[in-house]
């Protein structure tokens, strides 16, 4: 298992770099003066009890919060130095360069092939030749190649939980994103397709930045070199990141009383 | 992938929105803005030609004489159309009060009798109700309800009577759908509660899920009243046809649909007049209705969001 | 009375009410197949009625309807997709939207005799197309389109939220993940709502009695008039001369509409994706 061989520098380049961020949607504030920064090429976790934010957090960095009419973020989010909240930015280009794993796998309702020929399409690939050899690549990469080699041209829905959420994997890595946002990908398929998914990370981690939010802290504490700790601490006020640190850190010892409470189980 | 444009990230600087795709999008955008729009156009486009055509009635008998006239006779000049109203009036009511009970029950039965086997049967059975057109319902009573109707009532089976019969049947779907809908969108939990307090099935039916259903079977009955005042082949081939206000519920009558129907063929200058100026009256009922079950769904919610 | 006997009376009284809605749509289909399978012949299907008493067969009416319904369907099905795509996509709630909806109900409960007369006066009359194919469809086509609309908007909203975002999250446009997610996935019912709206075309009268005229003809150019199926079931049954070739007409029209309930309903069954 290639779990993790080098520690991460610290003088590593920061991949994402968030400054005093705050989160509204409509009026309820979200999330308020969040500051960190994402180094690249490694994995970080956040995490924190349910309906803390980090989600809402993750989904600040590749723009999906767009969708929502009301929603609207605050302050400076930078990939590679540049503010992707400034005006012009097109949050295609920027979905391109970070892709997303949800954490209810969503292959599209068509066959295996044309979910990862889906983002090269898009980009205007239509190469049959090209095509066939980025689902390969791709496929591959996300240690889904050998199960499906055969069958193609099935529909994507009728893999297994464990199967679709690699699938969806797979479709990411098509677009050779740098940053790969996950957002609990791992809630809602079985324990044995968890152990693959976990492996994945760490054999991708070599090539592209990745988040994860995830609920469970020994996942967390297994995949990740950074952790970021989250917490509503009063319902109705807006959540904040208590503790970021490297993950052997963080869950070692913790510096703020909130995060050693939350991680040895006393609330959450 | 290197040809693709966009595939270059990896390394730079975020691409800009492209004007190209900006533009695409937002032409997009209103291009479906406007199909969106023809149905609006529709509604106005119906105002203005059947009411540009029919509004010189209202000047030329005058309003009173028109909506309140009790004499129908084109050939004398005679444009009243109260027993027309009158007719549309008693074949809609008697309708409602007989497909109703029908309707909603069908509906409860649907919701929460029904084993999802019977309910495969009955379900489909509503809805192909709805889509048998309206001629043949009319033909079916012409032939066969007909002659029943004429051996009980006496006279020709002419009448309101068939009438009733006939869209009773026909407004069934649509007060069966709707109050199916809302019954079926009580919690489950409002059910099993019910029953824990020792309620039998029918109470819980008649003192819990009617009266939380209620808002909705009541749209129904509205929108099965717009559905009756609208029918226009199936009352046609069974009223009888006569502008006149009846002796009794077994001698024919018109309504105002199906005296459209029956003049336009022959009618011109202000007779054709006075058959669109009937149209624009319809128009305006079926939209009144239509806005008097937005309002009751806005008054619900404001209901509900107050408690 | 105790409260199980009137449970019992009351659960008895809501079957008699479900026994008699299958049973009145049992009788209506019994009776006009019992009495129009005998008329049912080749000859009847593809000759045209002959002699005052219109012997013969139906030919040109049920060309009539075919043409007057593929027609209304063509000129509505992209409006009414793209207009529900609008609705369920794009639309932000808002004063606008309400229009829009509050149009397309009252579109969809308009009396028909009033569409009907809509279609004369501005087809027929001010654009002077005259009684013709082209105008009774036209005048079908507003009846179409709120169940068109309102079917593909339940079938697009019917398309999971986390689909759309795999969408989005790989980089695609509004339009990309409209055109090539969700409307594809929504298809199934698209579909099956157009079937349905077809069947309703099939089988109005209202409408196209006063847009198509009343002659027997074969169509062939979208401005030629003819005689739709129902205008002639109607004519024979009210004159009376025909009494056979009625229920034959009245069978072949039943056949039709059960041909669209039941084709939609297969087609959904069989390609449900969403």
């Amino acid at each position: 298992m290639a779990l993790r061989t080098t520690p991460i520098a610290d003088n590593a380049p920061n991949k994402i770099t968030v400054k005093e961020l705050d989160f509204f949607y409509g009026d309820f504030h979200a999330l308020t003066d969040i500051t960190v920064d994402i180094k690249e090429k490694a994995v970080t976790a956040f995490i924190g009890p349910s309906g803390c934010g980090k989600s809402t957090f993750l989904r600040c960095f590749n723009r999906m919060n767009d969708l929502i009419p009301s929603a609207r973020a605050e302050g400076l989010v930078s990939l590679d130095g540049q503010d992707i909240y400034e005006t012009g930015v097109d949050p295609v280009d920027l979905r391109r360069r970070i892709g997303m794993i949800f954490q209810q796998p969503n292959p599209f309702p068509m066959s295996i092939y044309d979910n990862v020929a889906f983002g090269p399409r898009l980009q205007g690939v239509s190469k049959k030749a090209a095509l066939d050899e980025v689902v390969q690549t791709s496929l591959e990469r996300a240690n889904l190649w050998k199960e499906v080699k055969d069958i193609l041209g099935r529909g994507g829905l009728t893999l297994s939980g464990g199967q679709q959420q690699r699938l969806c994997i797979a479709r990411v890595l098509a677009v050779e994103p740098e940053v790969m946002l996950m957002d609990e990908p791992c809630s809602a398929i079985d324990p044995t397709s968890v152990q693959k998914i976990e492996d994945l990370m760490a054999e991708l981690k070599d090539r592209i930045t990745i988040i994860i939010v995830t609920h469970n802290m020994q996942q967390a504490a297994r995949v990740s070199d950074f952790t970021a700790f989250f917490l509503q601490e009063v319902a109705g006020d807006p959540a904040i990141l208590v503790e970021y640190d490297r993950t052997s850190n963080l869950f070692t010892s913790p510096k703020d009383r909130r995060t050693e409470d939350y991680i040895t189980g006393r609330f959450g | 992938m290197a040809e693709a444009p966009g595939a270059q990230a990896g390394s730079g600087t975020l691409q800009l929105v492209s004007r190209r795709t900006h533009l695409k999008e937002l032409a997009l955008k209103n291009l479906f803005l406007l199909c969106a729009g023809v149905a609006v156009a529709g509604v106005v486009l119906i105002f203005a030609f059947v009411g540009v055509r029919g509004w010189p009635i209202f000047a030329e008998v005058g309003p009173w004489a028109f909506l309140a006239g009790r004499e129908w006779n084109p050939t004398a000049g005679l444009y009243g159309i109260l027993p027309l109203i009158y007719g549309s009036v008693v074949v809609m009511l008697g309708a409602l009060v007989i497909g109703t009970p029908l309707a909603v029950g069908t509906a409860i039965f649907l919701s929460e009798i029904a084993t999802p086997r019977v309910r495969s049967i009955v379900r489909p059975a509503v809805e192909l109700l709805a889509g048998i057109p309206s001629v043949i319902y009319g033909f079916f009573g012409l032939i066969i309800l007909r002659p029943i109707v004429a051996d009980v009532t006496g006279g020709l089976g002419f009448g309101a009577v068939t009438a009733w019969l006939i869209l009773a049947i026909m407004i069934v779907p649509t007060i069966a759908a709707i109050s199916e809908d809302a019954l079926r969108s009580i919690p489950p939990g409002i059910r099993e509660a019910s029953y824990a307090m020792g309620a039998t099935q029918w109470q819980t039916i008649y003192k819990v899920l009617v009266p939380a259903a209620k808002i909705g079977i009541i749209d129904a009955i509205i929108l099965g009243m717009g559905r009756a005042i609208g029918e226009t082949m199936a009352v046609l081939m069974v009223v009888g046809n006569a502008p006149v206000f009846p002796e009794s519920v077994s001698e024919p009558i018109a309504t105002l649909t199906t005296q459209i129907v029956m003049d336009m063929p022959y009618a011109a200058g202000e007779h054709r007049t006075a058959l669109f100026g009937m149209g624009i009256i319809l128009f305006l009922v079926s939209m009144g209705l239509v806005a008097l079950v937005r309002l009751m769904s806005r008054f619900q919610t404001a209901m509900e969001s107050g408690r | 009375m105790s409260k199980r006997v009137t449970n019992a009376i009351a659960l008895g009284l809501l079957w008699t009410a479900a026994v008699i809605t299958v049973a009145v749509l049992g009788t209506v289909i019994g009776y006009v197949v019992i009495n129009g399978i005998g008329e049912l012949s080749p000859r009847f299907i593809f000759t045209w009625p002959e002699g005052v008493a219109a012997e013969g067969g139906v030919w040109p009416t049920i060309v009539s309807t075919l043409y007057v319904t593929a027609l209304a369907m063509v000129i509505i099905t992209p409006i009414a997709i793209l207009a529900a795509v609008y609705l369920a996509e794009y639309a932000v709630q808002g004063r606008l939207v309400g229009i829009i909806r509050f149009a397309a109900d009252s579109l969809a409960s308009v009396p028909s005799i009033v569409m009907g007369l809509f279609g004369l006066a501005l087809f027929v009359e001010a654009a002077g197309i005259g009684f013709s194919m082209l105008s009774a469809a036209l005048a079908l086509s507003f009846l179409m389109l709120p169940i068109v609309m309102r079917t593909t908007e339940e079938a697009i909203r019917a398309v999971p939220k986390y689909i759309r975002w795999g969408s989005y999250g790989l980089g695609a446009t509004k339009w990309q993940t409209v055109s090539r997610i969700v409307l594809p996935a929504a298809m199934p019912r698209i579909i099956t709502g157009i079937i349905l709206s077809t069947g309703r075309a099939v089988g109005e009268t209202a409408v196209v009695i006063y847009t198509m005229g009343q002659a027997i003809n074969l169509p062939v150019s979208p401005l030629d008039s003819g005689r739709p199926m129902t205008v002639h079931l109607y004519l024979l049954a009210m004159e009376g001369i025909n009494l056979p070739a009625a229920y034959g007409t009245a069978l072949l029209l039943m056949i039709l509409i059960l041909a669209f309930n039941l084709g939609a309903r297969f087609f959904l069954r069989r390609n449900r994706k969403v």
